[in-house]
């Protein structure tokens, strides 16, 4: 039978498209370039089914279903768009917004900050008709300096609460009560430092409201200039994690962790999310220095300080012969500065005499 | 790594030894959490109840240093009760029947004498990973930073091969790489043994290979190491050029390094701040830092990845290899004209048997993904290793003895000092010292000692203690935790004010020159009032 060969189908809005069982609809719609909205949905985490604004229908069922929580079935007829989805999805975001203080959240506030505003202009919900409730109270009294918790921003989506327990591990919050009195907490009401949190920075990542975030990208906000991203790696250790720096003009503002980073897949640490900023600390050398006749180290030309630099080798081998130079490599430079360097021993003085800082 | 990170979350056992991972390697070890919550079980053998042991099925606080006398009794029990992987040893492997003989003496009982560890868990974690199906061991310095660090590396891959578990997914021997370019710092030949790709520079063909590649004599002896080095400093070694590394803060006996680096006619060091190694240089060059650099970096699963500027350098700062390629003319080189990173990765990829099916722009294209080795182009790289035998051949058993460290306690130390990392600060701190915020969480260093300790000691908990090692002292903050096992006390080494590299550095594997920086005995004091004002500024302020 055809399908035994070509594994199981079922129809997307008219076009029959097959899936791997096991997989959700919202999946196998995203695949083919369906745009379903999704706000509690973070395709690193279970899914959750608590906003219902990836809602569509299938036929056959009475009411439309989460399309992250549903899998697919052979055979179904699924529609993903259309008036009446639609207007459930707007009033949907109408009441969402309206737990919302600010609907316009700055983008330095986290990876995923946007996704809410982004909808809400989609689908044009700004209306205030719910105004009035919200979930949550900020915590202006936690004085950590890296996370906003303005949980007036919340909307109750749960991702903050599921990536720290199903991607960090940590399990350093959790929610306390539901409806509208919904609160994001951690142990003992208490602040972050004080409990499991690392400081990892997912939390404020997922966040699609900005209710949680990023207080050093932050204070940036003022900053001229648009924000831009270059992709690189982690500066600390040998885990490797991509990540994705934002810059605004000359000045480093922020770091995303990349969710297609194939070591971290979306992770950090507290080191490479929020150490960044040494790169403009004012104690960075900008000029050559030498040892002047005083024994000061003053500052210098590169021509200068390079000819010394290799005249005081040269000194070394011409009077004490080759083996009496010896260079140690970075294991924090990139591979083009350690390549260089054997080479200038190996082919430049003729012996082996380096290392790295490996045995220390 | 042999296995590529996505691994760690598939083994059924997995076994930690020597690894602070939550702290070390955070993200990595996020992946071990996950395949706990899958049902993996997990052995940590740590002296300290670290973040991992708190998550293990079976912990075992081992003494420090005792790590060899707990992995040949494992493989003890492992033989004893016919657990060993006949097939796999008998198509991959040498020298099993001497191996299997020579552990027969090695009980738990026996082991247990050394390690302090009850007899019957060292028997029980020798069941659980000697059953699995998915057994992976993953490891850090609190392997190698001891006199007997091949030994202890050398009786991990015992265990592996004896089980069969390597070369298949979720299984493997996997050390866990402390910076972000070590790895990579290693396959570019900045080794004394081996030129780029690990190609022995004793081998007379590969001398002719890159005398032919470089256009200059090159020698067919190998070099010394970086602590060898230190030692001739003043005699043999008369001139050094450091990068990127603050040697006086971050090895271990601080003093003889100190006066090492001083008794040189000649130092250069190239660094993106005025670290206390800079401090001693008679010219200092300054390099771009992370951000402001082009290149390429290789991490702890051998994966190449790109680095890519996002702003320009600060003032007059520039790239690492520009600043050595301008020395290397100085003294008149040859083949030093690179105009951009890339040229310089090129070339290492011609020279390289491990990097050379790549070039810059296949690790420069999205979605890049090259674990090496990447024998040639079209390549796929290489994410696990050994899957189909082992690159000499046959795995080899080696018949390890314990040891004890190079200095152990006795009445006038009588108490083990660890070191190792902290979560929030990063070796010598020279960069999340000089980030905002992070001090909010690790303003300064501590001492960790047992509660029970603290009192025994007439200590105070955030009290100050003066901690003696033969070779001098320091004056750091108490801090009573259970963390610290009874007799065990922690220091990190990342705070200038608490130079505990001062202590350490009593010995150095023979074969690696490896320093024993995970022992030391100390004797411990009270100390009233703090050590000097100022304590907690960043090195080198
Ligand atoms: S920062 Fe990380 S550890 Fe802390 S609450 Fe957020 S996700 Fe959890
Ligand atoms: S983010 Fe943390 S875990 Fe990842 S490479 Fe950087 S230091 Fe390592
Ligand atoms: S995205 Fe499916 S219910 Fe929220």
């Amino acid at each position: 039978m055809a399908q035994d060969t070509k594994g199981p189908t079922l129809v997307l809005d008219g076009e029959e498209v097959a899936f791997t069982p096991g997989e959700t609809i919202y999946q196998v719609a995203e695949r083919h370039r369906r745009e379903i909205p999704t706000l509690c949905y973070d395709d690193r985490l279970e899914p959750f089914g608590g906003c219902r604004l990836c809602i569509v229908s299938v036929e056959g069922g009475r009411n439309p279903v989460a399309s992250c929580t549903t899998r697919a079935e052979a055979g179904q007829r699924v529609t993903t768009k259309g008036g009446a989805l639609e207007m459930h999805r707007r009033v949907l975001l109408e009441m969402v917004a309206s737990e919302q203080r600010d609907v316009d959240v700055d983008p330095l506030s986290g990876y995923a900050s946007q996704e809410l505003s982004t909808l809400v202009d989609r689908y044009d919900a700004r209306t205030g008709r719910f105004a009035g409730a919200g979930s949550g109270a900020s915590r202006p009294d936690d004085p950590n300096p890296f996370i906003l918790r303005d949980y007036e921003n919340c909307i109750s989506c749960y991702r903050c609460v599921r990536v720290c327990a199903e991607q960090e591990g940590d399990y350093a919050i959790s929610v306390k009560n539901r409806g509208f009195d919904t609160q994001i907490t951690v142990e003992f009401d208490g602040i972050l430092k004080d409990s499991a949190c690392t400081f990892c920075g997912q939390c404020v990542q997922t966040c699609p409201t900005g209710a949680l975030a990023d207080l050093k990208a932050l204070a940036h906000r003022a900053r001229e200039g648009e924000t831009e991203k270059t992709r690189t790696i982690c500066p600390y250790c040998g885990v490797g994690c991509s990540v994705d720096v934002l810059t605004r003009g000359d000045r480093v503002v922020g770091i995303h962790p990349a969710m297609d980073g194939p070591a971290n897949e979306g992770a950090l640490c507290v080191k490479g999310q929020f150490a960044f900023d040494f790169v403009h600390h004012p104690d960075r050398l900008t000029t050559p220095l030498i040892r002047d006749d005083h024994g000061h180290l003053v500052p210098a030309s590169w021509d200068e300080a390079l000819d010394k630099a290799a005249a005081g080798l040269l000194e070394a081998v011409n009077e004490h012969g080759r083996h009496s130079v010896y260079a140690v490599a970075s294991g924090r430079a990139p591979n083009e500065a350690a390549y260089t360097m054997q080479k200038l021993v190996r082919a430049g003085l003729g012996t082996s005499y380096i290392d790295n800082c490996s045995r220390a | 790594m042999s296995n590529p990170l996505p691994d760690m979350e598939k083994p059924d056992v997995i076994f930690c030894i020597g690894t602070n991972m939550t702290e070390a390697h955070p993200v990595a070890a996020t992946r071990l959490k996950k395949a706990l919550a899958r049902g993996a079980k997990m052995i940590v053998a740590d002296p300290r109840r670290i973040g991992l042991s708190e998550m293990a099925d079976l912990y075992l606080p081992l003494r420090v240093g005792s790590d060899a006398a707990l992995l040949l009794a494992m493989a003890h029990v492992i033989a004893r009760e016919g657990l060993v992987n006949e097939a796999f040893v008998a198509d991959r492997t040498t020298e099993a029947e001497a191996f299997l003989a020579h552990v027969e003496e090695f009980t738990p009982e026996w082991a247990s004498e050394i390690t302090g560890l009850p007899p019957a868990d060292i028997e029980a974690a020798a069941l659980l990973y000697g059953r699995a199906d998915r057994g992976a061991i993953f490891y850090t310095l609190g392997i190698t930073e001891h006199v007997c660090g091949v030994d202890n590396v050398q009786s991990l891959c015992n265990l592996a091969l004896m089980t069969g578990n390597i070369g298949r997914e979720g299984t493997g021997i996997n050390p866990m790489r402390g910076q972000n370019n070590i790895q990579g710092a290693g396959d570019c030949g900045a080794i004394p043994n081996n030129y780029p790709g690990f190609q022995p520079v004793t081998d007379p063909a590969n001398q002719a290979k890159f005398e032919q590649a470089w256009g200059r004599r090159v020698e067919l002896e190998k070099g010394i190491t970086k602590v060898k080095a230190l030692d001739l400093a003043g005699t043999e070694i008369r001139a050094m050029i450091i990068d990127g590394e603050n040697t006086v803060v971050s090895d271990p006996d601080r003093e003889h390094c100190e006066h090492a680096l001083k008794s040189l006619d000649h130092l250069v060091v190239i660094d993106i701040f005025l670290t206390e190694t800079a401090e001693l240089a008679d010219v200092v060059l300054p390099a771009t830092s992370w951000a402001e650099t082009d290149g390429t970096c290789t991490n702890t699963d051998r994966r190449i990845q790109r680095l890519r500027a996002a702003v320009p350098p600060a003032g007059d700062a520039r790239p690492d290899w520009w600043i050595v390629s301008q020395i290397a003319k100085r003294l008149g080189a040859p083949g030093f004209d690179y105009e951009r990173a890339a040229d310089v990765f090129d070339e290492l990829c011609r020279v390289s048997t491990t990097y050379h099916g790549v070039n810059w722009a296949k690790v420069s294209a999205a979605g890049a993904n090259y674990h090496w080795p990447v024998p040639f182009d079209g390549h796929p790289g290489t994410p696990r290793l050994h899957e189909d035998g082992f690159i000499n051949g046959r795995g080899v058993f080696k018949q390890i003895r314990y040891r004890d460290p190079a200095e152990v306690v006795d009445d006038d130390y009588p108490v083990w000092l660890t070191t190792g990392r902290r979560l929030e600060t990063y070796h010598t701190r020279t960069q999340t010292g000089r980030s905002a915020g992070i001090d909010y969480l690790a303003p300064h260093e501590v001492l960790e000692v047992n509660p029970g300790d603290v009192e025994d000691w007439g200590l105070r908990d955030g009290g100050f203690a003066r901690m003696a090692s033969r070779r001098g002292e320091v004056v750091v903050q108490v801090k009573a935790t259970t963390r610290s096992p009874r007799g065990t006390v922690f220091a990190s080494f990342s705070y200038n004010d608490v130079p505990v590299n001062i202590l350490t550095g009593a010995g150095y594997d023979p074969v690696t020159d490896t320093a024993e920086l995970k022992v030391c005995p100390v004797r411990l004091e009270p100390h009233e009032g703090p050590p000097r004002p100022g304590a907690g500024d960043v090195a080198a302020d």
